[in-house]
């Protein structure tokens, strides 16, 4: 497919080796997950021409930035992307408005991208557009470092943890705008990120990296769902639903429906039919053969057993199940799993014991 | 004050100026490489500049007269260009005010530009700026301050210059005799009043500059000066 992310990137720097191979959608927000030295922001390097690595390829749309092997290197400043840096690094000299205005008038006579009040506003920035990087927040500062991206009319915007350098309330407070960039543009958007929570926040695909590796790449739920990932990565084991906020309240508990089931939570204020993503960590998920009776726990779902895999943790085994066709993790001890008899194909009760809403 | 103090003042205040245009536009160059290089020259090339620093005048004035006479190579090529021999004229000071100054220049623009760091290029890069234009429009706003405690001290530097004055310049008046050489010449001949108006004039022109520009940046305490 054209419409495809190719990159495929060597870079060797001492004691530590990037190596690549990727095919990404080229929509929806795709994530680089990895602890750090994991290669994240090499690769993103990389994808910007911002680091040139020796026999590298990349591709976006059919359109060639970096193709060793033809002798094809565009120049960073040729091309169409967005970068957004971990620190905002505004212009320290230029006001905000100006520093928005930096990329869009260069990205003008290539293509009109977006305009400039309609970022501003997208991004709660409008009233700041006169004062200079100085006088403002960590968390306005990023947000009109966004700002300042997507004026250049990008056709791939790179984000290297952009809220990393943030504390928990700056963070809060830009996690609702890039929501709505992932919601009301067409641009694909990678992500990188070493917070598990932002990830299943926010990403559609999910690349996990280790040691310059790619793990696995996938759809986010499909990727998260998988037992054979590395211990790096099993300890925050956990399924992400999509879920659709159904119309039936009660008892001040919102139903959210999803591909094969629903789930209960309490209140949520957004409005029916509004989509709302939940994560299930597999150590909040206990299993039973046969359907609880006399349970307090709310939500408890039929599910099918589809594989059980060791964790790091001695003792303990990761079960993968689906409900329909929706898949769900469970961590449980080896010795419940024997004295259950739990198996690949076995039905279950899913018993979920906390559910972490993304919103 | 005679006509010949003016004369002095008028000359060392049009040599200083010349000098800093010049050593803008030669300094700035130098600078941004030794900024931004890795190759191995980078050393050699830093020290050179930076030799004027720790020479006496004299010796610099020495080199320079020599390699600008009519037997030197300089001298050879202005001479081929048709500009004559250098020594003991104006262009021939001016040559020599800027050798001596270099560092002055260089040294605060060079801090300046590795202030800045790669960061801000790569965002001007990654928002469609060319090198050329990431020049222009991020790293020379960002390292004003280093241009202008570089062309304070280039200036300031070049008039109170006197070494490299004498050796290459020599004591002409409206050509060559600049106020350093024409004090000097005042206090050999006991001419103490005339000396005073010269160094009294010197002493606050040059603390009325230095105010008004720390005054202008505060910054610029922090840059070099």
């Amino acid at each position: 497919m054209s419409q495809d992310i190719r990159a495929c990137f060597r870079v060797e720097r001492g004691d530590f080796r990037l190596e690549i191979d990727l095919r990404l959608p080229g929509h929806g927000i795709t994530a680089l997950f990895g602890n750090s030295g994991s290669g994240k922001t090499t690769c993103l390097r990389a994808m910007a021409g911002l680091e040139r690595a020796p026999g590298g390829l990349f591709a976006i749309d059919g359109e060639v930035w970096q193709d060793e092997s033809r002798g094809i290197f565009v120049p960073t400043h040729r091309r169409a992307l967005g970068y957004v840096f971990q620190e905002a690094s505004l212009f320290p000299h230029l006001s905000v408005r100006r520093n928005m205005e930096f990329g869009l008038r260069r990205a003008a006579a290539a293509k009109q991208g977006f305009d400039l009040v309609a970022v501003a506003e997208l991004l709660g920035i409008g009233g700041l557009l006169d004062r200079l990087p100085a006088s403002l927040s960590g968390g306005e500062r990023q947000r009109v470092a966004i700002a300042r991206a997507l004026l250049a009319a990008p056709r791939l915007l790179l984000m290297d943890e952009p809220l990393a350098a943030l504390d928990l309330k700056r963070k809060q407070e830009i996690l609702p705008y890039l929501e709505r960039l992932h919601d009301e543009l067409s641009i694909p958007v990678i992500y990188v990120s070493h917070s598990p929570d932002e990830v299943a926040r926010l990403a559609d695909h999910l690349v996990l990296l280790d040691e310059g590796r790619v793990v696995a790449s996938g759809s986010l739920a499909e990727t998260l769902a998988r037992t054979d990932l590395p211990p790096a990565f099993a300890d925050a084991a956990g399924v992400v639903l999509e879920t659709i906020v159904s119309g039936e309240e009660a008892d001040h508990l919102s139903q959210l429906d999803f591909a094969g089931g629903c789930i209960h939570v309490s209140r949520r204020a957004e409005a029916p039919g509004s989509r709302l993503r939940c994560r299930i960590h597999a150590r909040d998920v206990s299993l039973a053969l046969e359907r609880p009776r006399a349970s307090s726990i709310l939500n408890i779902l039929p599910a099918t057993v589809t594989a059980v895999a060791a964790t790091d943790t001695p003792g303990h085994v990761l079960v993968q199940m689906l409900v329909e066709q929706t898949p769900l993790l469970a961590r449980i001890t080896e010795r419940s799993r024997r004295e259950l008899g739990i198996v690949p194909g076995q039905p279950v009760w899913a018993q979920i014991k906390a559910v972490a809403l993304l919103a | 004050m005679e006509s010949a103090d003016l004369g002095a003042v008028w000359l060392t205040l049009k040599l200083a100026s010349v000098v800093t245009v010049l050593l803008l536009l030669i300094g700035t160059p130098i600078a941004w490489w030794l900024a931004r290089t890795h190759s191995r020259l980078k050393g050699a090339v830093g020290a050179v500049v930076a030799l004027p620093l720790v020479l006496p005048p004299t010796v610099i004035g020495f080199y320079l007269l020599v390699a600008l006479g009519p037997n030197g190579p300089g001298g050879r090529l202005t001479e081929a260009l048709g500009l004559g021999i250098l020594p003991f004229t104006f262009p021939g000071l001016v040559i020599a005010s800027v050798f001596y100054s270099l560092p002055f220049m260089v040294q605060p623009v060079q801090n300046a530009f590795e202030a800045i760091g790669e960061r801000p290029l790569e965002v001007a890069a990654t928002l469609r700026a060319g090198p050329w234009d990431r020049f222009w429009s991020v790293a020379v706003p960002l390292a004003r301050p280093g241009f202008l405690s570089g062309a304070i001290l280039g200036f300031a530097h070049t008039v109170g210059e006197f070494g490299v004055v004498l050796m290459i310049g020599g004591n002409i008046p409206d050509k060559t005799r600049v106020v350093s050489v024409q004090i000097y010449d005042h206090v050999e001949a006991l001419e103490y009043a005339q000396a005073h108006w010269l160094a009294g004039g010197m002493l606050v022109f040059s603390f009325l500059v230095l105010l008004t520009l720390y005054s202008l940046n505060p910054r610029l305490g922090r840059t070099g000066l």
